[in-house]
C-alpha cells in the first residue's frame, strides 16, 4: 500500500506536471528547431513569437467570453487557438517579407540573421507588451480537474491523492496531435518531403525544382502554429506572463539542442529530457521516499537536489554536458 | 566563422571618414546639450553617466563580436557579476555572520572547489570507458551532496543573523575603486569557465550558452542570501565621492555655490555627478586607449585575421579556439568592470532589476549602431542609445499625451496608451537595430 | 564591393550560383573561328567558345568547346585546375559566360538558370553533396521528380530496374547508404526528371575500381536509352574507354578532341595526360 502511495506522490508531483511542462518544451523546441533546419539560424526571437500568440489568443478568448461564447468544460482559449495562429502567422509572415527576406537572398551568414532576430524579439516584445501589458495574466476556464485530488483518495481508499488538472490533459492530448499532425506533414506530403529536402541539401532541392519561397512560407505558418499552441498550453497551465516567455528561450534552445538542433524527433526528446530532469532535481523527493522505506530510514532533509530557482541550472548543465560530450544531440542533427 | 564587420578592400571616402567620428561626435555632444536645456542638467548629467558605463560595457562586447566575431549574450551577467563585487569588496565586513557560519560557508566553497579538481583530475587520469563515467558521476554526485550540506548549514546560520538588515557576511570593507577591478576579475573568471567549455563549438551554441550562464548568475545573486542578500538587496554601498548630504553641510562648498548662483541641494547633486563623470570618464579613456593599442597591435591584426577567415587562420598555425578565449575573457571582464561602476554609482545592488533586455541585447544594439569592429563606434553607440533609451520613455509620453488630448475624456484608449508609451522604448531599439542592420549594417562608424 | 559583401559568408562548400536568382548569360556569342566549331554547331548539346569565371575573378574557361549527340557519351578530361568542372557548370548555367552560347537541341538557353535547364531536360548530378542524406532512398527520387506533376512511379521502377540494390534499400535514409549507393541514389534522382541530358561531376570520385566498373557499365546503359551523357572525370583512361567523344582541357581551352579511342591511342595524349 505505501509503496502504491509513492508511486501516486510521483505521479501527482513528478511524472505529470513533468509531462505536461515537457509537452509544452516540445512544442516550442520543434519550432525552434524547423527554423535553425530550414532558414538555418537560431532565432532569439521564438520566446517572443510564443508571447505574441499567446497574447492574441488571450485577447481573442476574452472576446469570445465577453460575446457569452464558451467551450464546456474545456477552456475557451482552445475555440480561440486557430484565430491566434492565423494573427501569429501573419505576423511572422509579415516579419519575414519585411525583415529576413533581404538577408536570405544575400545569403547571409547565420549569425547576421541571429542578430537580426534580436532585433525582431525587441519588436515582438513591445507588441506583446501593447497587447496585453506586463503583468501576469489567467485566462483559463471550464472545469479545473479531470481527476480531482479528494475524489481519487475516496475512490482508492490511498492516502496520497491524485489530481489531474484540465490544462495538463489538454496539454498531452493537444502536443500529441501537433506533433501527429506534423509528422505526417512532413513524412507523408510532397510540401512536407519538401522542406525536408530544403533542410538536408538546399543545392540540390533548387536543382530539384523546389521553390524556396514556398517551403519558407510553409515552415513560419508551422513555426507560428507550434509556437502558439505551445504559448497557450503553458500559459493555461501556468499563466501568462511576457517575461516568463523570454526566459522559455533557454530551456527550448536547450531541448533543440540537446535533441540535435534541426532535427525534429530530436526536438520533442529533447523537451522531455529537459522537463523531466528539471522536475526531478528541483523535487523534494521526501514525500515519496516516506512511503517507499521504511520509517526510521526516511531522511530528515527534504532530499531536493536543488531550489526551484535553480531550474535553469538543470538545462544548462544538461546542454553543456551534451555540447562536451556530443555536439550533435542526441538524435543526429545539423552540426557544422 | 566570418561576420558582420568585414574590412573593405577599398577605401575611396579616406578623408570624409577622417572627418566622420568628429562630426558624430559633436552631434552626440549637441543632443545631450539640447537635453541638458530642455530637461535639466541633473537629467542630463544622469545621462552622460549612465552613458560612459554603458558605452565601456559597448567596448567590452565590441572586443569579442567587432574583434573576434564571438556571440555573447550572457552580459547581463558578468555586468552583474562586477556588480557583486562592488559588494564583496567595499561593504564592511558582518562580523557575527562570520562568526556564526563563514567558516562553514568557505568549507562548502571549498569542498565544491575539490569536487571539480578531483572531476578533471579522473577525467584526465582515468582511462575511457564504463568505469570512468561511473567515477565522474559518482564524484560529482558526492561533491556536490557534501558540498551542499555543508554549505546549507552555514548558510542558514548566516541568514539567521539579523536578517531585517544584514543577514549575509557583508564584503571586505575595501575602497570601492578596487571593486572595479575586482568586478572585471570575477567576470573574467566566470568567462573562462564558459569560454573553456562553449568556445570552439559553433557559435549558436556559444550564444545559448551564454545565455544559460547570465541567467545562472542572476539566480545565484537573487537567491543566495547570504551571499549579497538576494532579491531584499544591498543598500548604502560606499561611495568613492563625497555624498551629497555632506557636501550641503559643509560651509566652504554651500559658500561656494552661493557665489555662483547655485542652490547648495542643486550645487551638491551637479557636483557630485560631475565628479562621478570625471571618474568613469578615466576609467573610460584608459580602457578605449587600451582598445585601440589592441586592435593595431600584431594581436589584434590576428584576431581580426581569424575572424574574417576562420580555416585560413587555423591552417596557418593559429590556434583559433585560445585566441578566442583570450578575448572573450578580456571582453567578459570589461563587462564586469562596467557592472561593478554602476553599482558603484546607484549605491546598491539589486539583483531584481537586472533584465536580458536591458543589459545585454540593449548593449548589442549599441554595438551594431555604433559600428562592430570599431571601438570609437562601440563608445558612441553607447552614448547615442543609452540617450535614446532614456528620451524615448518622455518623449512617448508627450506625443501620447497629444493624442489622448483630443481623444473624449476617459476614453479607454488614452489608458492603454498612457500603458503603452513604456514599451515604445522596446519598440525603438527593435526598429533602429533592424534599420541599421538593413541599410547600414557596418554602424555609423565603420571599421577601416 | 557593397554593404552586403559584409554580410556573406561562405556557406560551407554549397554553391552560390546554383540558387542564382537571376538568368545567367550573355547576348554575343563570340565566335572568331579559332576553333573548330562549324563540327559542332549542330549538335544536340552545344557549349560553345565558353569563356568565363565565378564573379568577377579571372577567367577561368578560355574559349572551350564541348558538345555531344543525343545518346552519346562526351567526357571531358585534363589536368588539375584546366577548367572540366567549370566548363560542365558553365553548360548547366552555374556560372557567367563573358563569350559563348549554350544550345539544347537547336534551342539557344544561354540565358536560362539551371533550375530553368532542369525543366528543360538537363540533369546534373554534383559531386559532393548530392542526396538528401536524412531521406530515404525512395524520397530523394521523389524529390528528383518534384517538378513532374504525372505519375512517376513508372520512372522509379526504371531506377529501379538500373539500380537493382536501391529497391532494398528504397526505406532506408540515403546518408546511411555506402559510398558507391549513394553515387547510385544520386543519379536515380537526376534521372527522374526523365532528362534527354545527364550531366555528372566525377561520379567516381572516391568510390572503389569495382563499384566505379559498374558505375560505368550504369552510364553506358543510360545512354544506350537515348539519353545523352556530359562527364567530367580524373579517372580519364576508363572514362575514355566508354566515351563517344573526349576533350582535353587545357587551361579552359580545347587542347585535344576526338573519339575515345582516338584520346586513348593518341602518344601526345598517353603522354602528358594518361601516365604513358
Amino acid at each position: 500500500m505505501d509503496l502504491l502511495n509513492a508511486l501516486v506522490a510521483f505521479l501527482n508531483f513528478v511524472f505529470i506536471p513533468a509531462a505536461a511542462y515537457g509537452a509544452q518544451l516540445a512544442l516550442g523546441a520543434l519550432g525552434a528547431t524547423l527554423i535553425y533546419g530550414i532558414l538555418r539560424f537560431s532565432n532569439f526571437a521564438h520566446g517572443e513569437t510564443m508571447a505574441f500568440g499567446t497574447a492574441v489568443t488571450i485577447l481573442l478568448t476574452f472576446g469570445l467570453q465577453a460575446m457569452g461564447l464558451t467551450f464546456g468544460p474545456l477552456p475557451t482559449a482552445l475555440l480561440a487557438l486557430p484565430m491566434g495562429i492565423a494573427l501569429t502567422s501573419l505576423l511572422v509572415l509579415g516579419t519575414d517579407r519585411v525583415v529576413y527576406r533581404f538577408y536570405r537572398e544575400a545569403r547571409a551568414a547565420p549569425v547576421i540573421l541571429v542578430v537580426v532576430s534580436m532585433g525582431v524579439m525587441f519588436i515582438m516584445s513591445a507588441l506583446t507588451r501593447f497587447l496585453v501589458g506586463v503583468e501576469d495574466i489567467q485566462f483559463t476556464d471550464g472545469a479545473r480537474f479531470v481527476i480531482n485530488a479528494r475524489d481519487f483518495r475516496e475512490w482508492s481508499g490511498l492516502e496520497e491523492g491524485l489530481a489531474l488538472r484540465t490544462t495538463q490533459l489538454i496539454t498531452l492530448v493537444v502536443a500529441g496531435l501537433a506533433v501527429a499532425a506534423l509528422f505526417w506533414f512532413l513524412n507523408r506530403t510532397r510540401t512536407g518531403k519538401s522542406m525536408r529536402a530544403f533542410s538536408d541539401n538546399e543545392d540540390l532541392a533548387l536543382l530539384s525544382g523546389i521553390n524556396p519561397n514556398r517551403v519558407v512560407a510553409v515552415t513560419w505558418i508551422i513555426v507560428a502554429a507550434l509556437a502558439t499552441t505551445a504559448g497557450v498550453l503553458y500559459g493555461l497551465d501556468k499563466s501568462f506572463k511576457a517575461f516568463t516567455y523570454f526566459q522559455l528561450l533557454l530551456p527550448i534552445f536547450a531541448a533543440a539542442v540537446v535533441g540535435g538542433l534541426g532535427n525534429p524527433l530530436g526536438a520533442i526528446a529533447g523537451g522531455f529530457v529537459i522537463a523531466f530532469s528539471e522536475v526531478v532535481v528541483t523535487y523534494a523527493w521526501k514525500q515519496v521516499v516516506a512511503y517507499a522505506l521504511p520509517g526510521e530510514w526516511v531522511p530528515a532533509s527534504l532530499l531536493q537536489l536543488m531550489s526551484t530557482e535553480y531550474k535553469f541550472a538543470v538545462s544548462f548543465a544538461i546542454l553543456i554536458l551534451v555540447l562536451l560530450f556530443k555536439p550533435t544531440g542526441l538524435f543526429k542533427g545539423q552540426s557544422v | 566563422m566570418t561576420t558582420l564587420p568585414r574590412a573593405t578592400l577599398t577605401n575611396t571616402a579616406a578623408p570624409a571618414s577622417n572627418l566622420r567620428p568628429v562630426v558624430l561626435y559633436l552631434a552626440m555632444l549637441m543632443l545631450i546639450l539640447v537635453t541638458g536645456f530642455m530637461m535639466g542638467w541633473n537629467y542630463a548629467l544622469t545621462i552622460v553617466n549612465m552613458g560612459l558605463i554603458s558605452a565601456i560595457m559597448a567596448l567590452g562586447v565590441n572586443l569579442q563580436w567587432g574583434f573576434a566575431g564571438l556571440f555573447n549574450v550572457g552580459v547581463m551577467g558578468f555586468v552583474a557579476l562586477g556588480g557583486l563585487a562592488a559588494v564583496l569588496v567595499a561593504s564592511p565586513p558582518v562580523t557575527d555572520a562570520w562568526a556564526a557560519g563563514g567558516a562553514r560557508i568557505l568549507a562548502g566553497l571549498a569542498l565544491g572547489a575539490l569536487t571539480v579538481l578531483a572531476l578533471i583530475v579522473v577525467r584526465h587520469r582515468m582511462a575511457a570507458g564504463r568505469s570512468k563515467t561511473l567515477a565522474l558521476v559518482l564524484v560529482a554526485v558526492a561533491g556536490f551532496l557534501a558540498a551542499r550540506a555543508v554549505l546549507g548549514s552555514g548558510t542558514l546560520a548566516v541568514e539567521a543573523v539579523n536578517p531585517s538588515v544584514s543577514g549575509y557576511l557583508g564584503g571586505l570593507g575595501l575602497p570601492i575603486l578596487l571593486a572595479w577591478p575586482a568586478g572585471g576579475l570575477l567576470a573574467a573568471g566566470a568567462a573562462w569557465v564558459v569560454g573553456k567549455t562553449a568556445l570552439g563549438l559553433r557559435s549558436d551554441y556559444l550564444a545559448i550558452a551564454t545565455l544559460g550562464i547570465a541567467e545562472i548568475i542572476l539566480a545565484v545573486l537573487k537567491n543566495e542570501d547570504w551571499l549579497a542578500r538576494g532579491v531584499k538587496n544591498v543598500v548604502g554601498i560606499p561611495s568613492p565621492v563625497p555624498q551629497e548630504i555632506v557636501l550641503q553641510q559643509d560651509p566652504d562648498f554651500t559658500a561656494r555655490a552661493a557665489s555662483i548662483g547655485l542652490d547648495p541641494v542643486i550645487a551638491s547633486t551637479l557636483w557630485v555627478k560631475l565628479l562621478y563623470m570625471g571618474l568613469f570618464a578615466a576609467v573610460l579613456l584608459v580602457l578605449l586607449g587600451l582598445a585601440q593599442r589592441a586592435l593595431h597591435s600584431p594581436w589584434g591584426r590576428m584576431m581580426r585575421a581569424i575572424r574574417d577567415n576562420e580555416v585560413a587562420a587555423a591552417a596557418m598555425g593559429k590556434n583559433v579556439t585560445s585566441r578566442h578565449l583570450q578575448i572573450f575573457v578580456l571582453g567578459s571582464a570589461v563587462c564586469g568592470i562596467a557592472g561593478a561602476m554602476m553599482v558603484t554609482l546607484d549605491g546598491q545592488l539589486t539583483p531584481g532589476s537586472y533584465q536580458p533586455l536591458r543589459y545585454t541585447f540593449l548593449i548589442w544594439v549599441m554595438v551594431i549602431v555604433g559600428g562592430s569592429g570599431n571601438n570609437w563606434g562601440a563608445v558612441l553607440g553607447g552614448f547615442l542609445i543609452w540617450w535614446l533609451w532614456v528620451i524615448v520613455e518622455p518623449v512617448g509620453q508627450s506625443l501620447f499625451g497629444a493624442i489622448s488630448a483630443v481623444l473624449p475624456d476617459g476614453s479607454p484608449v488614452t489608458a492603454h496608451l498612457q500603458d503603452a508609451s513604456a514599451h515604445m522604448r522596446l519598440l525603438t531599439m527593435g526598429v533602429v537595430l533592424l534599420l541599421v542592420l538593413r541599410f547600414s549594417p557596418k554602424g555609423l562608424l565603420p571599421e577601416r | 564591393m557593397s554593404d552586403l559583401d559584409a554580410l556573406r559568408e561562405d556557406r560551407g562548400n554549397k554553391d552560390r550560383s546554383v540558387a542564382s536568382p537571376v538568368p545567367i548569360g550573355v547576348q554575343i556569342a563570340n565566335n572568331d573561328g579559332s576553333r573548330p566549331a562549324s563540327v559542332v554547331a549542330r549538335a544536340f548539346l552545344v557549349g560553345e567558345g565558353m569563356v568565363g569565371g565565378y564573379g568577377k575573378g579571372p577567367s577561368i574557361l578560355n574559349g572551350c568547346t564541348i558538345s555531344a549527340e543525343k545518346g552519346e557519351i562526351a567526357v571531358i578530361v585534363g589536368p588539375n585546375g584546366a577548367g572540366k568542372s567549370t566548363a560542365m557548370k558553365a553548360i548547366f548555367g552555374m556560372l557567367d559566360l563573358r563569350t559563348g552560347s549554350v544550345r539544347l537541341n537547336g534551342e539557344e538557353i544561354t540565358g536560362l538558370s539551371p533550375q530553368a535547364r532542369v525543366a528543360k531536360g538537363m540533369a546534373f548530378v554534383p559531386q559532393v553533396r548530392n542526396i538528401f542524406p536524412s531521406m530515404s532512398v525512395e524520397e530523394n527520387l521523389e524529390m528528383g521528380a518534384f517538378l513532374r506533376r504525372d505519375d512517376i512511379t513508372q520512372t522509379i521502377e526504371q531506377v529501379y530496374g538500373l539500380f537493382p540494390i536501391l529497391r532494398d534499400k528504397r526505406r532506408q535514409p540515403a546518408g546511411e547508404l555506402s559510398g558507391g549507393q549513394r553515387q547510385q541514389v544520386a543519379v536515380g534522382r537526376a534521372l527522374m526528371t526523365r532528362p534527354s541530358v545527364l550531366m555528372l561531376d566525377e561520379p567516381t570520385a572516391g568510390v572503389s575500381p569495382i563499384v566505379m566498373d559498374e558505375l560505368f557499365d550504369r552510364i553506358l546503359e543510360i545512354a544506350r536509352a537515348g539519353i545523352t551523357i556530359l562527364m567530367v572525370e580524373q579517372n580519364a583512361r576508363q572514362a575514355l574507354e566508354i566515351a563517344d567523344r573526349g576533350y582535353v582541357l587545357v587551361q579552359g581551352a580545347n587542347a585535344f578532341t576526338g573519339t575515345g579511342r582516338e584520346l586513348l591511342a593518341d602518344p601526345q595524349v598517353r603522354k602528358s595526360f594518361l601516365g604513358g
